[in-house]
Protein backbone atom coordinates (compact mmCIF):
# COMPACT_ATOMS: atom_id res chain seq x y z
CA UNK A 1 0.00 0.00 0.00
CA UNK A 2 1.15 3.51 -0.74
CA UNK A 3 1.45 6.09 1.42
CA UNK A 4 -1.13 8.62 0.28
CA UNK A 5 0.61 12.03 -0.31
CA UNK A 6 0.59 15.08 1.18
CA UNK A 7 -1.89 17.41 -0.07
CA UNK A 8 -3.76 20.62 1.37
CA UNK A 9 -5.33 21.79 -1.95
CA UNK A 10 -7.69 18.31 -0.75
CA UNK A 11 -9.60 20.87 1.27
CA UNK A 12 -11.01 22.32 -1.53
CA UNK A 13 -12.53 19.59 -1.91
CA UNK A 14 -13.94 18.44 1.61
CA UNK A 15 -15.19 22.40 1.48
CA UNK A 16 -18.61 21.61 0.39
CA UNK A 17 -19.22 18.93 3.30
CA UNK A 18 -17.38 21.27 5.76
CA UNK A 19 -19.81 23.70 5.34
CA UNK A 20 -22.81 22.12 5.14
CA UNK A 21 -22.29 20.54 7.84
CA UNK A 22 -21.12 23.45 9.66
CA UNK A 23 -24.09 25.47 8.87
CA UNK A 24 -26.25 23.28 10.67
CA UNK A 25 -24.01 21.99 13.07
CA UNK A 26 -22.45 25.43 15.11
CA UNK A 27 -25.41 27.28 15.55
CA UNK A 28 -27.24 24.59 17.71
CA UNK A 29 -24.19 23.68 19.21
CA UNK A 30 -23.30 27.54 20.11
CA UNK A 31 -27.10 27.77 21.29
CA UNK A 32 -26.46 24.29 23.82
CA UNK A 33 -23.22 26.07 24.89
CA UNK A 34 -24.79 29.11 25.76
CA UNK A 35 -27.22 27.62 27.43
CA UNK A 36 -25.11 25.29 30.05
CA UNK A 37 -23.79 27.96 31.31
CA UNK A 38 -25.87 30.37 32.19
CA UNK A 39 -29.02 30.44 34.51
CA UNK A 40 -32.46 32.47 34.16
CA UNK A 41 -34.83 34.42 36.04
CA UNK A 42 -37.81 33.99 33.39
CA UNK A 43 -38.59 36.76 30.50
CA UNK A 44 -35.24 35.78 28.86
CA UNK A 45 -33.07 37.20 31.25
CA UNK A 46 -29.84 34.87 31.91
CA UNK A 47 -27.15 35.27 33.87
CA UNK A 48 -23.81 34.02 34.12
CA UNK A 49 -23.59 30.80 35.83
CA UNK A 50 -20.29 29.10 35.29
CA UNK A 51 -19.98 25.51 35.48
CA UNK A 52 -22.36 25.06 38.54
CA UNK A 53 -24.67 22.85 36.31
CA UNK A 54 -21.85 20.51 35.09
CA UNK A 55 -21.01 19.90 39.05
CA UNK A 56 -24.78 19.27 39.70
CA UNK A 57 -24.91 16.92 36.93
CA UNK A 58 -22.00 14.76 37.86
CA UNK A 59 -22.52 14.63 41.24
CA UNK A 60 -24.95 11.61 41.89
CA UNK A 61 -25.71 12.43 45.42
CA UNK A 62 -27.84 15.43 43.64
CA UNK A 63 -31.22 14.85 42.61
CA UNK A 64 -30.40 15.66 38.87
CA UNK A 65 -27.00 13.89 39.24
CA UNK A 66 -28.69 10.38 40.32
CA UNK A 67 -31.14 11.18 37.42
CA UNK A 68 -28.33 11.54 34.84
CA UNK A 69 -26.20 8.33 36.16
CA UNK A 70 -29.65 6.13 36.06
CA UNK A 71 -30.29 7.22 32.46
CA UNK A 72 -26.90 6.60 31.76
CA UNK A 73 -26.65 3.51 32.86
CA UNK A 74 -29.99 2.59 31.39
CA UNK A 75 -29.19 3.41 28.33
CA UNK A 76 -25.61 1.62 28.11
CA UNK A 77 -27.20 -1.05 28.92
CA UNK A 78 -30.01 -1.50 26.38
CA UNK A 79 -27.47 -0.51 23.90
CA UNK A 80 -25.41 -2.97 24.91
CA UNK A 81 -27.89 -5.99 24.59
CA UNK A 82 -29.02 -4.68 21.62
CA UNK A 83 -25.80 -4.92 19.98
CA UNK A 84 -25.35 -8.15 21.34
CA UNK A 85 -28.51 -9.39 19.44
CA UNK A 86 -28.44 -6.99 16.86
CA UNK A 87 -25.02 -7.44 15.21
CA UNK A 88 -24.88 -11.35 15.38
CA UNK A 89 -28.69 -12.21 14.29
CA UNK A 90 -27.71 -9.98 11.41
CA UNK A 91 -24.97 -11.84 10.68
CA UNK A 92 -26.40 -14.98 10.86
CA UNK A 93 -29.14 -13.85 8.68
CA UNK A 94 -26.78 -12.49 5.47
CA UNK A 95 -25.23 -15.79 5.77
CA UNK A 96 -28.14 -17.18 4.71
CA UNK A 97 -29.38 -15.58 2.41
CA UNK A 98 -29.19 -16.40 -1.65
CA UNK A 99 -25.96 -15.14 -2.89
CA UNK A 100 -28.02 -14.30 -6.49
CA UNK A 101 -30.85 -15.47 -8.62
CA UNK A 102 -34.15 -13.89 -8.80
CA UNK A 103 -34.68 -13.87 -5.11
CA UNK A 104 -32.47 -11.63 -4.02
CA UNK A 105 -34.04 -8.36 -4.88
CA UNK A 106 -37.62 -9.36 -3.61
CA UNK A 107 -35.82 -10.66 0.11
CA UNK A 108 -33.87 -7.24 0.23
CA UNK A 109 -36.83 -5.20 -0.04
CA UNK A 110 -38.43 -7.18 2.00
CA UNK A 111 -35.92 -6.94 5.14
CA UNK A 112 -35.58 -3.45 4.56
CA UNK A 113 -39.38 -2.41 4.70
CA UNK A 114 -38.99 -2.08 8.87
CA UNK A 115 -35.87 0.59 8.20
CA UNK A 116 -38.14 2.79 5.52
CA UNK A 117 -41.38 3.58 8.27
CA UNK A 118 -41.13 6.59 9.41
CA UNK A 119 -40.03 6.32 13.59
CA UNK A 120 -43.26 7.54 15.03
CA UNK A 121 -44.94 5.19 13.01
CA UNK A 122 -43.28 2.23 13.77
CA UNK A 123 -44.45 3.21 17.26
CA UNK A 124 -47.75 3.34 16.43
CA UNK A 125 -47.43 -0.06 14.98
CA UNK A 126 -45.69 -1.74 18.26
CA UNK A 127 -48.42 0.22 20.39
CA UNK A 128 -51.19 -1.81 19.15
CA UNK A 129 -48.81 -4.87 18.30
CA UNK A 130 -47.99 -5.37 21.98
CA UNK A 131 -51.22 -4.84 23.69
CA UNK A 132 -52.14 -8.09 24.97
CA UNK A 133 -56.20 -7.60 24.38
CA UNK A 134 -55.59 -6.46 20.50
CA UNK A 135 -51.83 -6.88 19.33
CA UNK A 136 -50.43 -10.18 18.17
CA UNK A 137 -47.36 -10.32 20.37
CA UNK A 138 -48.54 -9.22 23.29
CA UNK A 139 -51.38 -12.02 22.72
CA UNK A 140 -48.14 -14.42 22.07
CA UNK A 141 -46.31 -13.44 25.18
CA UNK A 142 -49.72 -13.62 27.08
CA UNK A 143 -50.99 -17.39 25.64
CA UNK A 144 -47.88 -18.19 26.69
CA UNK A 145 -48.36 -17.77 30.35
CA UNK A 146 -45.90 -15.02 30.46
CA UNK A 147 -46.64 -11.85 32.67
CA UNK A 148 -46.33 -9.46 30.21
CA UNK A 149 -47.77 -5.73 30.48
CA UNK A 150 -45.99 -2.94 28.71
CA UNK A 151 -47.77 -0.14 30.12
CA UNK A 152 -46.85 -1.52 34.12
CA UNK A 153 -44.57 -4.33 34.47
CA UNK A 154 -41.04 -2.27 33.74
CA UNK A 155 -38.87 -5.43 32.34
CA UNK A 156 -41.69 -5.98 29.98
CA UNK A 157 -40.87 -2.23 28.82
CA UNK A 158 -37.70 -2.80 28.78
CA UNK A 159 -37.53 -5.41 26.71
CA UNK A 160 -40.33 -4.46 24.50
CA UNK A 161 -38.05 -1.51 23.62
CA UNK A 162 -35.39 -4.04 22.80
CA UNK A 163 -37.22 -6.13 20.57
CA UNK A 164 -38.67 -2.79 18.49
CA UNK A 165 -34.99 -1.90 18.29
CA UNK A 166 -34.06 -5.24 17.01
CA UNK A 167 -37.32 -5.60 14.78
CA UNK A 168 -36.12 -2.11 13.31
CA UNK A 169 -32.59 -2.15 13.21
CA UNK A 170 -31.61 -5.51 11.86
CA UNK A 171 -31.76 -4.96 8.78
CA UNK A 172 -28.96 -2.22 8.77
CA UNK A 173 -26.57 -4.73 10.30
CA UNK A 174 -28.12 -7.32 7.70
CA UNK A 175 -28.02 -5.07 4.59
CA UNK A 176 -24.34 -3.74 5.04
CA UNK A 177 -23.39 -7.33 5.76
CA UNK A 178 -24.60 -8.88 3.12
CA UNK A 179 -23.17 -6.60 0.90
CA UNK A 180 -19.99 -6.93 2.85
CA UNK A 181 -19.80 -10.68 2.06
CA UNK A 182 -20.87 -10.68 -1.69
CA UNK A 183 -17.61 -8.26 -2.00
CA UNK A 184 -15.13 -11.27 -0.97
CA UNK A 185 -13.93 -12.98 -4.23
CA UNK A 186 -14.86 -17.11 -5.13
CA UNK A 187 -11.27 -17.58 -4.96
CA UNK A 188 -11.45 -17.35 -1.10
CA UNK A 189 -14.43 -19.75 -1.20
CA UNK A 190 -12.77 -21.75 -3.59
CA UNK A 191 -10.27 -22.27 -1.73
CA UNK A 192 -11.71 -23.23 1.42
CA UNK A 193 -13.86 -25.86 0.00
CA UNK A 194 -10.29 -27.50 -1.44
CA UNK A 195 -9.19 -27.40 1.96
CA UNK A 196 -12.40 -28.74 2.60
CA UNK A 197 -12.65 -26.28 5.57
CA UNK A 198 -15.73 -26.16 7.72
CA UNK A 199 -18.47 -23.82 7.64
CA UNK A 200 -17.33 -22.17 10.53
CA UNK A 201 -13.62 -22.57 9.98
CA UNK A 202 -14.75 -20.20 6.84
CA UNK A 203 -16.22 -18.03 8.62
CA UNK A 204 -13.70 -17.22 11.13
CA UNK A 205 -10.79 -17.52 8.09
CA UNK A 206 -12.12 -15.56 5.42
CA UNK A 207 -15.47 -14.06 5.98
CA UNK A 208 -14.68 -12.25 9.17
CA UNK A 209 -11.79 -10.83 8.75
CA UNK A 210 -13.13 -9.63 4.96
CA UNK A 211 -16.16 -7.61 6.83
CA UNK A 212 -13.79 -6.04 9.66
CA UNK A 213 -14.48 -2.90 7.75
CA UNK A 214 -18.00 -2.92 7.41
CA UNK A 215 -18.53 -4.42 11.29
CA UNK A 216 -17.09 -1.46 11.99
CA UNK A 217 -19.69 0.79 10.07
CA UNK A 218 -22.47 -1.08 11.84
CA UNK A 219 -21.04 -1.31 15.24
CA UNK A 220 -20.85 2.53 15.46
CA UNK A 221 -23.82 3.14 13.22
CA UNK A 222 -26.27 0.77 15.98
CA UNK A 223 -24.22 1.85 19.24
CA UNK A 224 -24.92 6.28 18.17
CA UNK A 225 -28.75 5.25 16.82
CA UNK A 226 -28.91 3.07 20.00
CA UNK A 227 -27.76 5.82 22.24
CA UNK A 228 -29.70 8.20 21.34
CA UNK A 229 -33.07 6.35 21.30
CA UNK A 230 -35.62 8.58 21.20
CA UNK A 231 -39.51 7.85 19.17
CA UNK A 232 -40.08 4.23 20.17
CA UNK A 233 -39.73 4.83 23.88
CA UNK A 234 -41.43 7.63 23.37
CA UNK A 235 -44.34 6.69 21.84
CA UNK A 236 -44.41 2.95 23.18
CA UNK A 237 -43.95 3.87 26.35
CA UNK A 238 -43.46 7.45 27.44
CA UNK A 239 -40.61 6.67 29.01
CA UNK A 240 -42.47 4.75 31.55
CA UNK A 241 -43.68 2.84 33.86
CA UNK A 242 -41.93 4.98 36.64
CA UNK A 243 -38.50 5.42 34.85
CA UNK A 244 -37.80 2.12 33.13
CA UNK A 245 -37.30 3.10 30.05
CA UNK A 246 -36.05 6.82 30.73
CA UNK A 247 -33.11 6.61 28.67
CA UNK A 248 -30.90 9.83 28.48
CA UNK A 249 -33.09 11.56 25.43
CA UNK A 250 -36.26 11.09 26.74
CA UNK A 251 -35.02 12.46 29.87
CA UNK A 252 -33.15 15.11 28.36
CA UNK A 253 -36.09 16.60 26.35
CA UNK A 254 -38.07 16.01 29.53
CA UNK A 255 -35.79 18.27 31.30
CA UNK A 256 -35.20 20.30 28.31
CA UNK A 257 -39.15 20.59 27.21
CA UNK A 258 -41.16 19.70 29.87
CA UNK A 259 -39.88 21.62 32.62
CA UNK A 260 -38.20 24.02 30.35
CA UNK A 261 -35.00 23.96 32.89
CA UNK A 262 -33.08 24.69 29.95
CA UNK A 263 -29.62 25.25 31.70
CA UNK A 264 -29.15 21.63 33.12
CA UNK A 265 -30.90 19.94 29.84
CA UNK A 266 -28.00 22.51 27.71
CA UNK A 267 -25.17 20.48 30.32
CA UNK A 268 -26.86 17.25 30.08
CA UNK A 269 -26.88 16.99 26.12
CA UNK A 270 -23.19 18.31 26.57
CA UNK A 271 -21.87 15.59 28.62
CA UNK A 272 -23.77 13.27 26.78
CA UNK A 273 -22.47 14.19 23.64
CA UNK A 274 -18.95 13.87 25.01
CA UNK A 275 -19.28 10.39 26.42
CA UNK A 276 -20.84 9.21 23.57
CA UNK A 277 -17.96 11.05 21.34
CA UNK A 278 -15.32 9.70 23.71
CA UNK A 279 -16.72 5.35 23.34
CA UNK A 280 -16.93 6.28 19.53
CA UNK A 281 -13.04 7.66 19.59
CA UNK A 282 -11.54 4.96 21.49
CA UNK A 283 -13.62 2.35 19.27
CA UNK A 284 -12.38 4.13 16.08
CA UNK A 285 -8.94 4.70 17.47
CA UNK A 286 -8.34 0.88 18.16
CA UNK A 287 -9.63 -0.39 14.90
CA UNK A 288 -7.51 1.87 12.85
CA UNK A 289 -4.79 0.53 15.25
CA UNK A 290 -5.34 -2.53 14.51
CA UNK A 291 -5.87 -2.17 10.78
CA UNK A 292 -2.53 -0.24 10.47
CA UNK A 293 -0.95 -3.57 12.76
CA UNK A 294 -2.58 -5.74 10.48
CA UNK A 295 -0.88 -4.51 7.21
CA UNK A 296 2.13 -3.13 8.77
CA UNK B 1 -4.99 -10.70 4.38
CA UNK B 2 -2.61 -12.50 2.15
CA UNK B 3 -1.53 -14.75 5.15
CA UNK B 4 -4.47 -16.04 6.28
CA UNK B 5 -5.18 -18.16 3.28
CA UNK B 6 -2.07 -20.94 3.60
CA UNK B 7 -2.11 -21.07 6.58
CA UNK B 8 -5.77 -22.27 6.58
CA UNK B 9 -4.83 -24.77 4.14
CA UNK B 10 -2.60 -26.09 6.01
CA UNK B 11 -4.70 -26.78 8.90
CA UNK B 12 -7.74 -28.08 7.50
CA UNK B 13 -5.53 -30.08 5.41
CA UNK B 14 -3.71 -31.80 8.32
CA UNK B 15 -7.15 -31.90 10.29
CA UNK B 16 -9.15 -33.61 7.42
CA UNK B 17 -7.12 -35.82 5.05
CA UNK B 18 -10.02 -36.09 2.81
CA UNK B 19 -9.59 -33.04 0.62
CA UNK B 20 -13.04 -32.15 -1.65
CA UNK B 21 -15.18 -32.99 0.64
CA UNK B 22 -18.59 -31.72 -0.29
CA UNK B 23 -20.29 -29.60 2.13
CA UNK B 24 -23.67 -28.50 1.75
CA UNK B 25 -23.70 -26.53 4.35
CA UNK B 26 -26.54 -26.96 7.02
CA UNK B 27 -29.02 -26.38 4.74
CA UNK B 28 -32.04 -27.09 6.15
CA UNK B 29 -31.79 -25.60 9.85
CA UNK B 30 -30.69 -22.40 8.36
CA UNK B 31 -33.21 -21.99 5.42
CA UNK B 32 -35.52 -22.31 8.41
CA UNK B 33 -34.09 -20.31 10.45
CA UNK B 34 -34.34 -17.57 8.06
CA UNK B 35 -37.77 -18.05 7.18
CA UNK B 36 -38.48 -18.00 10.83
CA UNK B 37 -36.72 -14.05 10.80
CA UNK B 38 -38.98 -13.49 7.66
CA UNK B 39 -41.54 -14.07 9.58
CA UNK B 40 -41.12 -12.35 12.71
CA UNK B 41 -40.05 -9.98 10.05
CA UNK B 42 -42.94 -9.40 8.78
CA UNK B 43 -45.81 -9.78 11.06
CA UNK B 44 -45.67 -6.39 12.52
CA UNK B 45 -46.11 -5.02 9.14
CA UNK B 46 -48.71 -7.60 8.25
CA UNK B 47 -50.74 -6.30 11.48
CA UNK B 48 -50.47 -2.60 10.33
CA UNK B 49 -51.68 -3.29 7.02
CA UNK B 50 -54.62 -5.53 8.52
CA UNK B 51 -55.17 -2.27 10.89
CA UNK B 52 -55.26 -0.10 8.13
CA UNK B 53 -58.08 -2.86 6.23
CA UNK B 54 -60.37 -2.65 9.67
CA UNK B 55 -62.77 -0.03 10.92
CA UNK B 56 -61.18 1.55 14.30
CA UNK B 57 -64.21 -0.38 16.72
CA UNK B 58 -63.02 -3.14 15.33
CA UNK B 59 -59.42 -2.63 15.88
CA UNK B 60 -59.86 -1.31 19.43
CA UNK B 61 -62.13 -4.75 20.22
CA UNK B 62 -60.63 -7.49 18.59
CA UNK B 63 -57.79 -9.46 18.17
CA UNK B 64 -58.54 -10.67 14.50
CA UNK B 65 -56.00 -12.13 12.07
CA UNK B 66 -57.52 -11.05 9.11
CA UNK B 67 -59.58 -8.09 8.45
CA UNK B 68 -63.46 -9.85 8.69
CA UNK B 69 -64.58 -6.63 6.51
CA UNK B 70 -61.82 -5.53 4.46
CA UNK B 71 -62.42 -1.95 3.17
CA UNK B 72 -60.13 0.49 1.49
CA UNK B 73 -62.29 3.11 3.03
CA UNK B 74 -58.89 5.46 4.67
CA UNK B 75 -56.96 4.82 1.62
CA UNK B 76 -59.65 6.39 -0.56
CA UNK B 77 -59.87 9.40 2.42
CA UNK B 78 -56.11 9.97 2.19
CA UNK B 79 -55.77 9.84 -1.61
CA UNK B 80 -58.86 12.12 -2.00
CA UNK B 81 -57.51 14.61 0.67
CA UNK B 82 -55.61 17.47 -0.31
CA UNK B 83 -53.50 17.80 2.88
CA UNK B 84 -52.49 14.69 2.39
CA UNK B 85 -51.50 13.91 -0.75
CA UNK B 86 -49.85 17.59 -0.60
CA UNK B 87 -47.85 16.39 2.42
CA UNK B 88 -46.90 13.49 0.63
CA UNK B 89 -45.14 15.29 -1.86
CA UNK B 90 -43.75 17.72 -0.15
CA UNK B 91 -41.72 14.74 1.55
CA UNK B 92 -40.78 13.14 -1.10
CA UNK B 93 -39.15 16.40 -2.34
CA UNK B 94 -37.53 17.16 0.63
CA UNK B 95 -35.71 13.83 0.96
CA UNK B 96 -34.93 13.97 -3.06
CA UNK B 97 -33.05 17.26 -2.51
CA UNK B 98 -31.03 16.78 0.54
CA UNK B 99 -30.16 13.34 -1.42
CA UNK B 100 -28.60 15.00 -4.09
CA UNK B 101 -26.80 17.61 -1.99
CA UNK B 102 -25.17 15.14 0.21
CA UNK B 103 -24.65 12.48 -2.23
CA UNK B 104 -23.10 15.29 -4.44
CA UNK B 105 -21.04 16.86 -1.90
CA UNK B 106 -20.14 13.76 -0.33
CA UNK B 107 -18.73 12.76 -3.52
CA UNK B 108 -15.73 14.91 -4.05
CA UNK B 109 -14.88 14.91 0.02
CA UNK B 110 -15.36 11.24 -0.21
CA UNK B 111 -12.23 10.93 -2.79
CA UNK B 112 -10.26 13.93 -0.90
CA UNK B 113 -10.51 11.80 2.62
CA UNK B 114 -9.35 8.75 0.70
CA UNK B 115 -6.72 10.00 -1.87
CA UNK B 116 -4.38 12.77 0.17
CA UNK B 117 -3.24 13.41 3.61
CA UNK B 118 -4.50 16.90 4.61
CA UNK B 119 -3.93 19.16 7.32
CA UNK B 120 -6.27 18.01 10.20
CA UNK B 121 -8.07 15.30 7.85
CA UNK B 122 -8.48 12.25 10.63
CA UNK B 123 -10.38 15.39 13.07
CA UNK B 124 -12.18 16.45 10.29
CA UNK B 125 -13.26 12.88 9.66
CA UNK B 126 -14.20 12.22 13.43
CA UNK B 127 -16.03 16.08 13.65
CA UNK B 128 -18.26 15.01 10.97
CA UNK B 129 -18.81 11.59 12.01
CA UNK B 130 -19.55 13.59 15.68
CA UNK B 131 -22.76 14.93 13.97
CA UNK B 132 -24.41 11.88 13.85
CA UNK B 133 -24.23 11.36 18.01
CA UNK B 134 -26.16 14.88 17.93
CA UNK B 135 -29.65 14.25 19.77
CA UNK B 136 -31.99 15.87 17.00
CA UNK B 137 -34.52 16.59 20.46
CA UNK B 138 -31.73 19.12 21.70
CA UNK B 139 -31.34 20.58 18.62
CA UNK B 140 -34.78 21.34 17.16
CA UNK B 141 -35.12 24.87 19.00
CA UNK B 142 -32.20 26.35 17.78
CA UNK B 143 -32.70 24.89 14.36
CA UNK B 144 -35.83 26.58 14.52
CA UNK B 145 -34.96 30.19 15.10
CA UNK B 146 -31.60 29.34 12.65
CA UNK B 147 -34.06 28.90 9.62
CA UNK B 148 -36.49 31.21 10.99
CA UNK B 149 -34.01 33.76 10.76
CA UNK B 150 -32.11 33.20 7.43
CA UNK B 151 -36.21 32.63 5.85
CA UNK B 152 -36.04 29.67 5.01
CA UNK B 153 -39.11 28.31 7.65
CA UNK B 154 -41.21 26.24 6.59
CA UNK B 155 -39.97 25.56 3.32
CA UNK B 156 -38.56 21.81 1.62
CA UNK B 157 -34.96 23.51 1.60
CA UNK B 158 -35.25 24.24 4.98
CA UNK B 159 -35.77 20.35 6.03
CA UNK B 160 -33.14 19.49 3.20
CA UNK B 161 -30.95 21.33 4.48
CA UNK B 162 -31.40 20.10 8.50
CA UNK B 163 -30.95 16.37 7.27
CA UNK B 164 -27.62 17.33 5.36
CA UNK B 165 -26.34 17.51 9.14
CA UNK B 166 -26.75 13.60 9.89
CA UNK B 167 -26.71 12.14 6.01
CA UNK B 168 -23.59 13.90 4.29
CA UNK B 169 -21.30 12.44 7.07
CA UNK B 170 -22.83 9.09 6.56
CA UNK B 171 -22.35 10.25 2.60
CA UNK B 172 -18.92 10.57 2.62
CA UNK B 173 -18.53 7.86 5.34
CA UNK B 174 -19.74 4.90 3.15
CA UNK B 175 -18.38 6.65 -0.18
CA UNK B 176 -15.01 6.64 1.12
CA UNK B 177 -15.34 3.06 1.71
CA UNK B 178 -15.97 2.70 -2.52
CA UNK B 179 -13.31 5.33 -3.57
CA UNK B 180 -10.72 2.98 -0.99
CA UNK B 181 -11.70 0.09 -3.62
CA UNK B 182 -10.75 1.90 -7.11
CA UNK B 183 -6.79 1.12 -7.34
CA UNK B 184 -4.85 4.52 -7.49
CA UNK B 185 -3.23 3.66 -10.70
CA UNK B 186 -6.43 4.39 -12.46
CA UNK B 187 -6.14 8.33 -11.50
CA UNK B 188 -2.50 8.09 -12.52
CA UNK B 189 -3.30 6.75 -15.93
CA UNK B 190 -5.80 9.04 -16.46
CA UNK B 191 -3.39 11.87 -15.44
CA UNK B 192 -0.52 10.83 -17.75
CA UNK B 193 -3.57 10.54 -20.86
CA UNK B 194 -3.98 14.12 -19.96
CA UNK B 195 -7.35 13.77 -18.59
CA UNK B 196 -7.67 17.12 -16.43
CA UNK B 197 -9.14 16.63 -12.80
CA UNK B 198 -12.32 17.16 -13.32
CA UNK B 199 -13.33 15.42 -16.81
CA UNK B 200 -11.07 12.44 -15.09
CA UNK B 201 -13.78 12.66 -12.04
CA UNK B 202 -16.99 12.39 -14.09
CA UNK B 203 -16.07 10.80 -16.89
CA UNK B 204 -14.14 7.78 -15.53
CA UNK B 205 -14.24 7.90 -12.00
CA UNK B 206 -17.81 8.42 -11.15
CA UNK B 207 -19.03 5.02 -13.19
CA UNK B 208 -16.76 3.23 -10.77
CA UNK B 209 -18.07 4.36 -8.13
CA UNK B 210 -21.75 3.78 -9.67
CA UNK B 211 -22.61 1.16 -7.44
CA UNK B 212 -21.85 3.30 -4.09
CA UNK B 213 -23.46 6.47 -5.66
CA UNK B 214 -26.41 3.85 -5.37
CA UNK B 215 -26.11 2.68 -1.99
CA UNK B 216 -25.56 5.91 -0.58
CA UNK B 217 -28.62 7.42 -2.33
CA UNK B 218 -30.46 4.75 -0.46
CA UNK B 219 -29.38 5.51 2.92
CA UNK B 220 -29.40 9.06 2.71
CA UNK B 221 -33.14 8.80 0.79
CA UNK B 222 -33.76 6.53 3.83
CA UNK B 223 -32.65 8.17 6.81
CA UNK B 224 -34.30 11.35 5.25
CA UNK B 225 -37.73 9.73 4.62
CA UNK B 226 -37.83 8.70 8.57
CA UNK B 227 -36.43 11.36 10.05
CA UNK B 228 -39.46 13.84 11.60
CA UNK B 229 -38.76 15.69 14.51
CA UNK B 230 -36.98 18.44 12.40
CA UNK B 231 -38.75 18.10 9.48
CA UNK B 232 -42.02 18.41 12.11
CA UNK B 233 -40.08 21.22 13.54
CA UNK B 234 -38.88 22.79 10.57
CA UNK B 235 -42.63 23.35 8.97
CA UNK B 236 -45.62 24.80 9.52
CA UNK B 237 -48.69 24.78 7.03
CA UNK B 238 -47.07 25.44 3.07
CA UNK B 239 -44.49 22.36 3.62
CA UNK B 240 -46.05 20.30 5.90
CA UNK B 241 -44.15 16.75 5.97
CA UNK B 242 -46.21 13.52 5.64
CA UNK B 243 -45.50 12.42 9.28
CA UNK B 244 -46.34 15.44 10.68
CA UNK B 245 -49.93 15.49 9.49
CA UNK B 246 -49.97 11.86 11.04
CA UNK B 247 -49.23 13.29 14.05
CA UNK B 248 -52.10 15.90 13.84
CA UNK B 249 -54.84 12.85 13.60
CA UNK B 250 -53.56 11.87 16.75
CA UNK B 251 -55.68 14.36 18.17
CA UNK B 252 -58.92 14.59 15.63
CA UNK B 253 -61.68 13.08 17.98
CA UNK B 254 -59.28 10.45 19.51
CA UNK B 255 -56.97 8.44 17.78
CA UNK B 256 -57.91 7.12 13.91
CA UNK B 257 -55.96 4.34 14.41
CA UNK B 258 -56.96 2.68 11.09
CA UNK B 259 -56.21 6.10 9.25
CA UNK B 260 -52.73 6.18 10.85
CA UNK B 261 -51.97 2.82 9.94
CA UNK B 262 -53.22 2.90 6.22
CA UNK B 263 -50.75 6.04 6.08
CA UNK B 264 -47.94 4.22 7.94
CA UNK B 265 -48.63 1.22 4.61
CA UNK B 266 -48.01 4.51 2.37
CA UNK B 267 -45.01 5.45 3.98
CA UNK B 268 -43.34 2.11 3.28
CA UNK B 269 -43.69 2.00 -0.49
CA UNK B 270 -41.23 5.33 -1.78
CA UNK B 271 -38.40 3.11 0.32
CA UNK B 272 -39.02 -0.13 -1.26
CA UNK B 273 -39.32 1.07 -4.80
CA UNK B 274 -35.89 3.08 -4.17
CA UNK B 275 -34.52 -0.39 -2.83
CA UNK B 276 -35.50 -2.26 -5.40
CA UNK B 277 -33.54 0.26 -7.60
CA UNK B 278 -30.81 -0.22 -6.04
CA UNK B 279 -30.91 -4.07 -4.92
CA UNK B 280 -28.60 -4.98 -7.49
CA UNK B 281 -25.77 -2.70 -6.18
CA UNK B 282 -26.12 -3.70 -2.98
CA UNK B 283 -26.21 -7.82 -4.15
CA UNK B 284 -22.95 -6.52 -5.91
CA UNK B 285 -21.32 -6.41 -2.66
CA UNK B 286 -19.53 -3.13 -1.36
CA UNK B 287 -16.61 -4.08 1.40
CA UNK B 288 -15.63 -0.55 2.14
CA UNK B 289 -11.89 -0.34 1.10
CA UNK B 290 -9.34 -2.87 0.58
CA UNK B 291 -10.38 -5.28 3.49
Amino acid sequence: MMEKPLNNRAWLMVAPVFVLVLFSALLPMMTVVNYSVQDSLGQNQFFWNGDAWFRELLDPSKEIGARFADALLRNLSFSLVALLIEVPLGIAVALTLPRGGRAVGPVLVIIALPMLIPWNVVGTIWQIFSRADIGLFGAALTGLGLHYNVTQDAISAWSTIVVIDVWHWTPLVILLIYAGLRAIPDAYYQAARIDAASRWATFINIELPKLQKVLVLVILLRFMYTFMIYTEPFVVTGGGPGSATTFLSIDLVKIALGQVDLGPAAAMSLVYNLITLTLCWIFFTVMVQLDRRRYA
Amino acid sequence: MADVLPRTSIAMARSRPRAFAVRRGSGLLSKLGFAVYLIALMLPIYWLINMSLRSNEEIMSTLAFWPHHPSLEKYFYIFNDPTWVHAFGVSLTYVAINTVISVTAALPAAYAFNRYHFIGDKYLFFWLLSNLMAPAAVYAMPFFNLYYAIGLFDTVWAVALAHCLFNVPVAVWILEGFVAGVPREIDEMAAIDGYSFPRFFIRIFLPLIANGVGVTAFFCFMFSWVEQLLATTLTATDALPFAAVMTRSYSVAGMDWSLLAAAGVLTMIPGAVVIWFVRNHIAKGFALGRV
